[in-house]
């Protein structure tokens, strides 16, 4: 009986803090955060969420949007569709956001985009690269990250410099490395260069050292690896451990090469990556006063800086939802969605702008980011010149 | 042919991992006929205790590890003493909703005190890996092998040479008859319970370095184990020593030569082949089957 009154006591308080809270909220503006804070993609989807809290910090420090403040809603999918799905439709129907950002990975994001169409709520895709998730005609979806293609035909005009001959892939066995094998194998053929083995691994795969074992044997030249941070942490220690010694080039612009740098140490050196924010340079950036004060905040707050890499995302996002919402003139879906497509800004990447990309009449909104080639040498990022 | 030798080197060394986990847990299910879900928690918690000791309180890598099989043990007997023991004559099901309780529990405490992030172990074994021939293999993984391979002898010699041994093999076989020959039932389950769980954080500690920490990291190797133990035959130690270098070695050749993107799923498939032709596992005595 004891149990039972604990119980009970317990609910009510827990029914009550809920009261209090939707009273607290009505004075806000919710926007819906779904990003995988545990499981295989952890660390991205923190330091994407870190970002975000900045950006929409940044903005209620200046007094918010149309009068009220941004309150970010934040749910973790666990790094799993299905969860991502559910959580997409938790933040639509009980927490009535009108509007959400996510859900990093592209499985993540193409579990949720149904539910969209479903509920009629503008989503923007911060970091997914799979070309499916703007191609399928969902009119919900608004990203500002690459697809895989625009990353391949961005690297497709510097390529020529690093005289490949032959390439190998190992990517991450889902739309993200498989939507990135397809595309930068066909820029390759485009600039005469042949693809060889094309491996997958799981997203919770540990021990790569069969695949790369086979690439040991291959006689490619170069190695692209598609995959976030924890699993090429992973790949590099195993591939020095078997002496694989080959022009490696990640790609999908989650390699956090700092923390790359600090948890694979000698077997990083000399690996280039592919990334979306360049904070090694801050004055060579878009907005030079934009990056360095977020730069600044992020130490503040005492976070990693091997996370900026990923965390610009978040804050690029929020600052892209606030300003849509602020032309919108109201916090509606519908209306957030029209909005999304007259909002222009230059973010931590670049400037922000969508265009429309997939079937006529349903398209999704695509905005071209920059991307950056980067190389680690002697444990410290440099950015080759031209 | 150097790329087979470089593969079977890399399943050799998983695999002396791989029978760790499962000689844990079969002793487990042998002797206490308990399924014990927690034993992929022990495993992410001997990973975390070397991660501790080491980058937070200085402790060297050598003796990290040491420590971390003694938290397992330790852990384990508590888990014992604390859930099952009340648990006493309780059917399976209770014990397994217990036990699958205990593991969500000891999983999201993890997650809460070291967060999501995946954490490196360093060690003091140099980068440069060893060259034998074609063969590289990098010096953490070899210091693997040997441990591995040496407490799997000592769990061989604990077993079949020790007093403790005698009396856990007599509850194997008879628990009432050992009962009535004056071997401690009870003692003999917790000491099961802490050596089963000192062997996963063994196991833990020894793959933690080698890859990285993270809460989840004991699901899939919960699983492994689990496929292991069947594919040895639940409760035999030799079944489960071999059921572990099997199934490394499938999955590396399975990996290598066939589909690298069904890695994990090329173990399974062996275990489905081998419950529709030998049910009982490949290596198991019919008295032992409870």
């Amino acid at each position: 009986m004891k149990k039972f009154a604990v119980a009970m006591a317990s609910l009510s308080a827990a029914a009550l803090a809920g009261a209090l809270m939707t009273s607290a909220t009505a004075q806000t503006i919710k926007i819906g955060v779904n990003e995988p804070l545990t499981g295989a993609f952890a660390a991205s989807g923190n330091y994407v969420t870190d970002g975000a809290k900045i950006a929409a910090d940044e903005i209620n420090a200046k007094g918010g949007v149309l009068g009220k403040k941004l309150e970010l809603v934040i749910e973790d999918n666990k790094s799993n569709p299905t969860e991502a799905a559910s959580v997409a439709e938790k933040l639509m129907v009980r927490d009535k956001v009108p509007v959400m950002m996510g859900a990093w990975g592209s499985s993540l994001t193409l579990a949720v985009m149904p539910k969209l169409m479903e509920y009629k709520v503008p989503m923007l895709v911060e970091t997914s690269s799979s070309g499916k998730i703007t191609t399928s005609g969902n009119p919900y979806i608004f990203r500002i990250s690459p697809p895989s293609a625009v990353e391949a035909a961005a690297f497709g005009k510097i390529i020529d410099k690093l005289h490949i001959k032959k390439a190998d892939f190992l990517v991450i066995n889902n739309d993200w490395g498989l939507g990135t094998a397809q595309d930068f194998g066909k820029m390759f053929k485009d600039h005469g260069i042949t693809v060889g083995l094309v491996e997958t691994m799981d997203q919770s795969a540990q021990d790569m050292s069969a695949q790369l074992a086979k690439f040991k044997a291959s006689d490619a030249d170069t190695l692209i690896v598609t995959s976030a941070v924890e699993q090429l942490t992973l790949v590099f220690k195993q591939a020095a451990a078997l002496g694989l010694k080959k022009q490696i080039i990640t790609t999908g612009g989650s390699q956090n090469p700092d923390q790359l740098i600090d948890q694979a140490g000698g077997a990083v050196n000399g690996t280039m990556h592919l990334t979306f924010f360049a904070p090694w340079a801050p004055e060579a950036a878009a907005d030079p006063q934009a990056t360095k004060n977020f730069l600044a905040e992020w130490k503040k707050r005492g976070l990693q800086f091997a996370g900026v890499t990923e965390s610009f995302r978040g804050y690029d996002a929020i600052k892209t939802i606030a300003a849509a919402i602020q032309k919108a003139g109201k916090a509606d879906p519908e209306a957030i969605r029209a909005a999304l497509w007259e909002t222009e800004l230059t973010g931590l990447n670049g400037k922000i702008k969508f265009t429309k990309a997939g079937p006529a009449g349903k398209e999704s909104g695509q905005s071209i980011p920059t991307v950056y080639l980067i190389k680690i040498e002697n444990g410290k990022v440099v950015i080759p010149q031209g | 042919m150097d790329e087979l030798l470089q593969h079977l080197v890399n399943a050799l060394i998983l695999g002396s991992t791989y029978a760790l986990l499962g000689i844990g847990l079969t002793l487990i299910f042998g002797i206490m006929r308990v399924v014990n879900f927690t034993h992929g928690e022990l495993y992410a918690l001997g990973a975390y205790a070397v991660f501790l000791l080491e980058a937070s309180l200085g402790v060297n890598f050598f003796l990290a590890l040491a420590i971390a099989v003694i938290v397992g043990c330790a852990v384990g007997a508590a888990i014992e003493l604390v859930l099952l023991r009340p648990l006493q004559g309780a059917d399976i099901d209770t014990t397994m909703l217990v036990m699958i309780g205990a593991w969500i529990v000891m999983q999201n405490a993890e997650l809460l005190y070291w967060g999501g992030a995946s954490k490196a172990i360093m060690t003091p074994f140099p980068e440069q890996p060893l060259q034998i021939g074609p063969i590289f293999v990098s010096w953490l993984r070899i210091f693997v092998l040997v441990v591995g391979l040496a407490l799997i002898g000592a769990t061989y010699l604990l077993i079949n040479r020790s007093k403790l041994g005698k009396a856990m093999r007599a509850t194997f076989q008879d628990r009432d008859t050992a009962a009535l020959m004056g071997v401690n039932i009870k003692g003999i389950y917790t000491a099961t319970f802490a050596i089963g769980s000192g062997l996963a954080a063994a196991a833990g500690a020894l793959l933690g370095p080698v890859f990285l920490v993270t809460p989840t990291m004991g699901d899939l190797a919960s699983l492994k184990a689990f496929a292991i133990v069947i594919l040895g035959g639940l409760g035999n130690i030799t079944g489960a020593t071999l059921g572990g270098f099997i199934l490394a070695f499938v999955e590396e050749i399975g990996a290598g030569y066939v589909s690298s993107g069904y890695r994990d799923g090329m173990g399974f498939l062996i275990i489905i082949v081998v419950l529709l032709l030998r049910p009982t596992g490949l290596f198991a005595r019919a008295e032992r089957i409870g």
